[in-house]
């Protein structure tokens, strides 16, 4: 009896110095500090530094779609693949519309409207961007987190806003551009349900998309007063195998002073899309 | 000197009785956790009260003048009325599906005009304008004549609010027929102010830091605020200048408003707010709107307008074919 309880004991010392060792290792040695209503701060002016705007998976440095124009300014930089796996699930047909899209990236037609967004990256015609890519474009987005249930996320980039409703249950009532977001908060983590998201979004420059389907969580974990962990599912039936998963840090922008400035590109965009139909000889 | 003081004194106790007659009932708001006045929640701006005073008009309009001026604006605007013809019509069936039913109520007041002061209701009297802005103003216009005659050479003859660049979003703030939400949610140190049209989200940091350097330039300007009592007052400057287009075609180098955002009770705010350009009008102007809590059933949802702005290639495609079909 007495060796038994020794062993119990030791088995308990073990697994607690067990149990102590593999919550270092899983979860951020880092406990934020809480607000008055119980959770961590996420306000402020984040960014990520991947460069997955370009490409989600694996990609070599490229050249931009003039490079007889544009020279280095439009060529775009290498990158490691943020999706767990390295690669996308794609069904077979979807795979071949993103090698479609991809090459047909720069081309645009919007002289039918039933055509309108059947060509070009969505980022080339200055379209709010979706949910994820809004999270790793290379423009600085800030958190206003309210008391009131409600998270403001502002977007630099074409100035494009979501709100995140807290504890929400109301299902998304129409698609948008951003989606509709609910929130909800799991220890220390903000986790987000977006639905509801415009199927005309792609999700990086190399033509991956997704349906009207797509169903992202996402999951924000401050690991640091400067850093954030963010984390995304996407689950589409029309269009993957089965969900997968994306994950980077994100970046606190520390510049004193430093505040979203606009990023209004409609007019840096109007002459491509609206260009040709202009009054012939007026410029 | 104590007379003076207390005339003063009894001279602004006067000003800020309201038009009714009842004294002031001084509202205490509700504070965040951090101890701002809270200005959360989803509110609406919009009202048939002009901003300007019609000619003619008295200041204030009886309960009965406004029961009236309500109902026939509702008569004017119903989709149910079949005169005019065809196309008029159509217009109609089509504002009134998309219209603001708030927007058929003039102000609680009863007041005929949004500007306060000057105490007439109107927009004050230009200062005499250099060529160069005469101009500019000049080449709006024609552009506004191509555009309005179905004729518009290419977008940039078309208006910022037809090309989807801002709409109701630049400060100052005034209703308009549809999508009159506001958002507003606030953090310590920062007071986010998000307009239902177009999706932008004005932020505006109270914690004391100086205004972008004069050389930064945006549509909306650069928004700074600070809490005098209950109220926020925000002050924004450094708007665009290239586009000829800024609030009522005033000048960027010297355009500055200041908008003071009060909760009066629990579902309304007043929002003042008085512009101030030497080099436009001969004097500041101020004009008071109404904020009103939205249904807590109802929600502010997304409004795209680029996405799918099919008819700024509409107009285009149409001016180019009666061009042709003119020749």
């Amino acid at each position: 009896m007495r060796v038994q309880r020794r062993l119990v004991l030791f088995s308990f010392a073990a697994a607690v110095l067990l149990g102590v060792a593999l919550a270092v290792a899983q979860t951020p040695a880092y406990r934020p500090p809480h607000r008055g209503d119980g959770h961590p701060d996420l306000s402020g002016i984040w960014q990520a530094f991947v460069t997955a705007n370009w490409d989600l998976q694996d990609h070599d440095a490229q050249p931009g779609l003039h490079p007889e124009l544009d020279g280095a300014y439009g060529a775009g930089p290498g990158g490691q693949s943020i999706v767990e796996g390295g690669e996308i699930p794609y069904q077979p047909w979807a795979l071949a519309k993103k090698n479609d899209n991809f090459a047909k990236r720069g081309t645009v037609d919007v002289s039918n409207d039933k055509t309108w967004h059947a060509l070009g990256d969505p980022e080339l015609k200055c379209y709010m961007p979706g949910v994820p890519r809004a999270t790793y474009m290379p423009y600085p987005f800030q958190i206003v987190q309210g008391s009131n249930n409600t998270i403001l996320m502002s977007y630099e980039f074409t100035s494009a806003t979501r709100i995140v409703r807290m504890n929400w249950t109301q299902e998304s009532p129409a698609d948008a551009w951003m989606g509709w977001s609910r929130g909800r908060w799991e220890g220390d983590t903000l986790v987000v349900d977006v639905t509801g998201l415009r199927e005309e979004t792609w999700l990086d420059r190399a033509g991956d998309f997704h349906s009207d389907k797509l169903h992202v969580i996402e999951r924000y974990t401050l690991t640091s007063p400067y850093h954030m962990q963010y984390e995304a599912t996407l689950d589409d039936p029309k269009v993957y195998t089965r969900p997968w998963k994306i994950s980077f840090p994100l970046y606190r922008r520390m510049e004193k002073n430093l505040q979203l400035l606009e990023f209004k590109c409609v007019p840096f965009t109007e002459e491509l899309l609206y260009g040709r139909f202009r009054k012939p000889g007026t410029k | 000197m104590k007379t003076a003081a207390l005339s003063a004194l009894a001279v602004a106790v006067l000003l800020s009785v309201p038009l009714g007659g009842q004294a002031p009932k001084r509202y205490n708001p509700p504070r965040t956790p951090w101890g701002d006045p809270d200005l959360q929640g989803v509110w609406n701006d919009a009202t048939s009260t002009p901003l300007q005073r019609p000619n003619g008009a008295k200041d204030v309009l009886t309960d009965e003048e406004a029961a009236d001026f309500q109902a026939s604006l509702a008569h004017d605007l119903t989709r149910d009325r079949r005169d005019g013809g065809n196309d008029v019509d159509v217009n109609r069936a089509y504002n009134d599906h998309w219209m603001d039913a708030r927007r058929l109520k003039i102000t609680a007041d009863h007041r005929t005009s949004l500007i306060v002061d000057p105490p007439d209701g109107r927009i004050p009297p230009l200062v005499p304008l250099s060529p160069e802005r005469q101009a500019a103003r000049a080449a709006r216009a024609a552009a506004n004549t191509r555009f309005n005659a179905g004729l518009p050479d290419d977008f940039t003859d078309m208006s910022l609010p037809v090309r989807c660049i801002i709409r109701t979003d630049s400060p100052p703030y005034l209703p308009t027929i549809y999508n009159n939400d506001f958002q507003i949610v606030q953090s310590p140190g920062v007071v986010a102010i998000a307009p239902e049209m177009i999706h932008s989200a004005r932020i505006v940091y109270t914690d004391g830091r100086p205004h972008l350097a004069r050389g930064l330039r945006q549509w909306l300007g650069d928004s700074r605020g600070r809490w005098d009592g209950p109220t926020l007052v925000v002050e924004t400057t450094n708007f665009r200048s290239d586009d000829g287009v800024i609030f009522q075609g005033a000048s960027s180098a010297t355009f500055k408003i200041t908008e003071r955002f009060t909760r009066v009770d629990a579902t309304s705010i007043n929002y003042e707010f008085t512009v101030e350009d030497p080099s436009t009008w001969t004097k500041p102007w101020t004009a008071l709107i109404p904020w009103n809590k939205i249904d807590p059933g109802e929600q502010m949802y997304e409004y795209g307008c680029h996405e799918d702005n099919f008819d700024i290639v509409h107009f285009l495609i149409g001016a180019r074919n009666r061009q042709k079909n003119a020749r």
